[in-house]
């Protein structure tokens, strides 16, 4: 079981909410994917209507629902969007993301450090999306934050773990629950993030725009669990043979 | 969590277990995995991995080189007092032990100072007895902006303190703190400290916490090995460093190995740690953790210490005093242990330059760090 504050996961793979082209399918792929934490995006909600397409059936399908604050492009609007988020959805959690870089969507580390010890000291369970810089989590962990999302390549690009030398110090230093977020395109990929050792993954693009996603969300779900499984038996056993002349320790027969 | 709490809920009876019951094929997994980690330190900490110490050799001083290249930083304890309130069954100061009592005065720790730095040392450790009132924070604050004058790096191994007293010394110099738990068995460690605040275990156990929040540069954790089961002390020793390291992040860390020397009035070792397992130890330490400093004091025979060297080793003292004056008058027989290699700095330094290792005397300026 996973645990990020006082939540328990069954599931480790998290979903997103965008790119689906129908409520219907998004839902479908929901429920395949097994997944219990869903992100949906503030800047998405119709507010003003109340009747949002998305929002209700996701409240009624029983999965938790976990904010962010994409299109913030500076700590000010995302603390802001969280705000938000707490009124409107009755939710502590949010997906701290800003990236005020249009093209790659890049996430600005100063900008979500400082909105991240802010939404900390207002009691939030913020969930940073940053790159995967070993030394930014564990300033985030510092100023309180329940779990980092570092990335695995740029979002959407479906490269897998661009970053793998990055994410396995990050997994190896963490004190909280590392979830990789964006990049990650295919089961094979979400597998190996967990043979790494990540706690999670989340998955939005691969799904959503693949030809079934349904299907596809099904095949997250399994992929997760046996990168997670493999990562607990314990992978890399080769045979290593002891050298018959020991230039090292020979001392130790003198 | 403070480590003491994060400690119980560890079982010493499981991990031993553990240790016993590793494999030979945990022990192969281990040593192939790219980075090292608890899991692994257990495995090639137990005695299923004394086939695999070649290997382990091989690869420790592989990982090494790779990270500190072939140098490897001299220092030189410089004994401020041999006065101790304390009662350690295994130590020369203890309060009880009739000896000379000496505490240097400025004069004394200047001639000192001269001996050390004419054998061309520029990084130092002071050590003392544990004598709050005698010597304590007030000699202390005296002493350090004295010896910061002549040498660029000072740590101290003397009796712990408060947190705002490590602030303050940080504050005029002291650049390392070394702070050996001995054993991390509560019941061993009641047996062997019996009188005086070092009998207090958990004060001790938080001292590490107290140095890092103080900001001090480096920590220095140890076990004195023979006072327990070594395999178990030295995993525990691995669970607080790695605790350490993942709280307190900017500090860096070493970890001394010491093997339990004879000295006056001193007990004999009630489990002896081999040669094997010295080596068994450093290498388990650094496939455990390639950054570590580890360091190696003059305890160890030279020959013992030439092989060492190359393995793991990124720290050594070499022409060591132990005893308070010990470099200006060498014989006033004032000793807290007997020294092992008792070669000059000169000599150790041409041995290691032989096995193509590079001393390093210099290698910190505190005025280019504390901005
Ligand atoms: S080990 Fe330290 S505290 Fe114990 S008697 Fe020796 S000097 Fe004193």
């Amino acid at each position: 079981m996973l645990k990020i504050a006082d939540h328990q996961f069954h599931s480790r793979l998290f979903t997103g909410t965008g790119k689906f082209s129908t409520a219907d399918t998004m839902l479908a792929a929901i429920k395949a994917s097994e997944s219990q934490l869903v992100t949906l995006a503030m800047k998405r909600l119709d507010l003003k209507t109340g009747n949002d397409d998305i929002l209700q059936p996701l409240l009624e399908s029983g999965v938790k629902l976990l904010p962010n604050t994409s299109g913030a492009r500076n700590a000010d609007e995302a603390v802001f969007a969280a705000e938000l988020a707490r009124e409107v959805l009755g939710t502590d959690w949010v997906k701290l993301e800003i990236h005020p870089d249009p093209k790659y969507l890049m996430p600005d580390p100063i900008e979500t450090l400082e909105a991240a010890k802010r939404l900390c000291d207002k009691g939030f369970i913020v969930l940073p999306y940053i790159h995967a810089d070993p030394v930014l989590c564990r300033r985030l962990e510092e100023v309180g934050c329940a779990a980092v999302m570092p990335l695995g390549s740029p979002i959407g690009s479906n490269q897998g773990l661009a970053t793998e030398t990055f994410l396995k110090i990050i997994i190896e230093q963490a004190r909280v629950p590392v979830i990789i977020d964006a990049g990650i395109g295919a089961p094979s990929q979400a597998t190996f993030a967990m043979e790494l050792g990540a706690d999670a993954v989340l998955v939005n693009t691969a799904i959503a725009s693949s030809n079934d996603p349904e299907a596809m969300g099904r095949c997250f779900a399994q992929a997760v669990q046996t990168g997670r499984d493999a990562y607990l038996a314990g992978l890399g056993h080769v045979s290593t043979k002891a050298n018959e002349t020991s230039p090292l320790t020979g001392f130790l027969n003198d | 969590m403070s480590f003491q709490s994060y400690l119980q809920t560890l079982s010493r009876e499981k991990l031993k277990l553990a240790l016993y019951s590793t494999t030979e094929k945990d022990v192969e997994r281990a040593l192939n995995s790219p980075c090292g980690d608890l899991n692994s330190l257990l495995a090639l900490l137990s005695p299923a991995a004394e086939p695999y110490i070649e290997q382990m050799a091989q690869r420790s001083s592989q990982l090494t080189r790779q990270r500190f290249g072939a140098n490897i930083g001299m220092y030189l304890p410089l004994y401020l007092s041999n006065l101790c309130a304390n009662e350690c069954d295994y130590c020369g100061f203890s309060m009880s032990n009739r000896l000379k009592r000496k505490t240097l005065d400025s004069v004394e720790l200047d001639a000192e100072m001269k001996v050390v730095k004419s054998l061309g040392y520029d990084s130092i450790l002071l050590v003392s007895g544990e004598h709050e009132t005698k010597v304590g924070i007030d000699y202390f604050k005296r002493v350090l902006p004295q010896v910061k004058k002549q040498f660029s790096y000072v740590a101290m191994e003397v009796q712990p303190l408060e947190e705002q007293d490590y602030r303050d010394l940080a504050g005029i110099g002291l650049d390392a703190v070394m702070i050996y738990q001995e054993t991390y068995n509560p019941q061993t460690y009641a047996q062997h400290h019996t009188r005086g605040k070092k009998s207090d275990y958990s004060y001790r156990l938080e001292t590490p916490e107290r140095v890092a929040k103080a900001g001090v540069d480096k920590i220095g954790l140890g076990v004195l090995l023979g006072l327990d089961d070594w395999r178990l002390d030295a995993l525990l020793l691995g669970h607080h460093l790695d605790y350490l390291e993942k709280k307190y992040w900017r500090t860096r860390y070493s970890v001394s190995l010491p093997r339990l020397r004879p000295c006056t009035g001193g007990i004999t070792p009630k489990v002896e740690l081999t040669d094997k397992g010295l080596v068994q130890l450093i290498c388990a330490f650094r496939l455990f953790n390639q950054q570590l400093d580890i360091s190696l004091s003059t305890r160890e025979s030279p020959a013992l210490r030439d092989n060492l060297f190359a393995l793991g080793i990124t720290h050594i003292s070499a022409g060591s005093s132990t005893q308070p004056g010990g470099y200006v008058n060498p014989d006033s027989q004032l000793d807290q242990f007997e020294i092992s290699d008792e070669r000059t700095p000169a000599q150790v330094s041409d041995a290691m330059r032989r096995k193509g290792l590079n001393p390093v005397w210099k290698d910190w300026e505190a005025a280019w760090i504390a901005q």
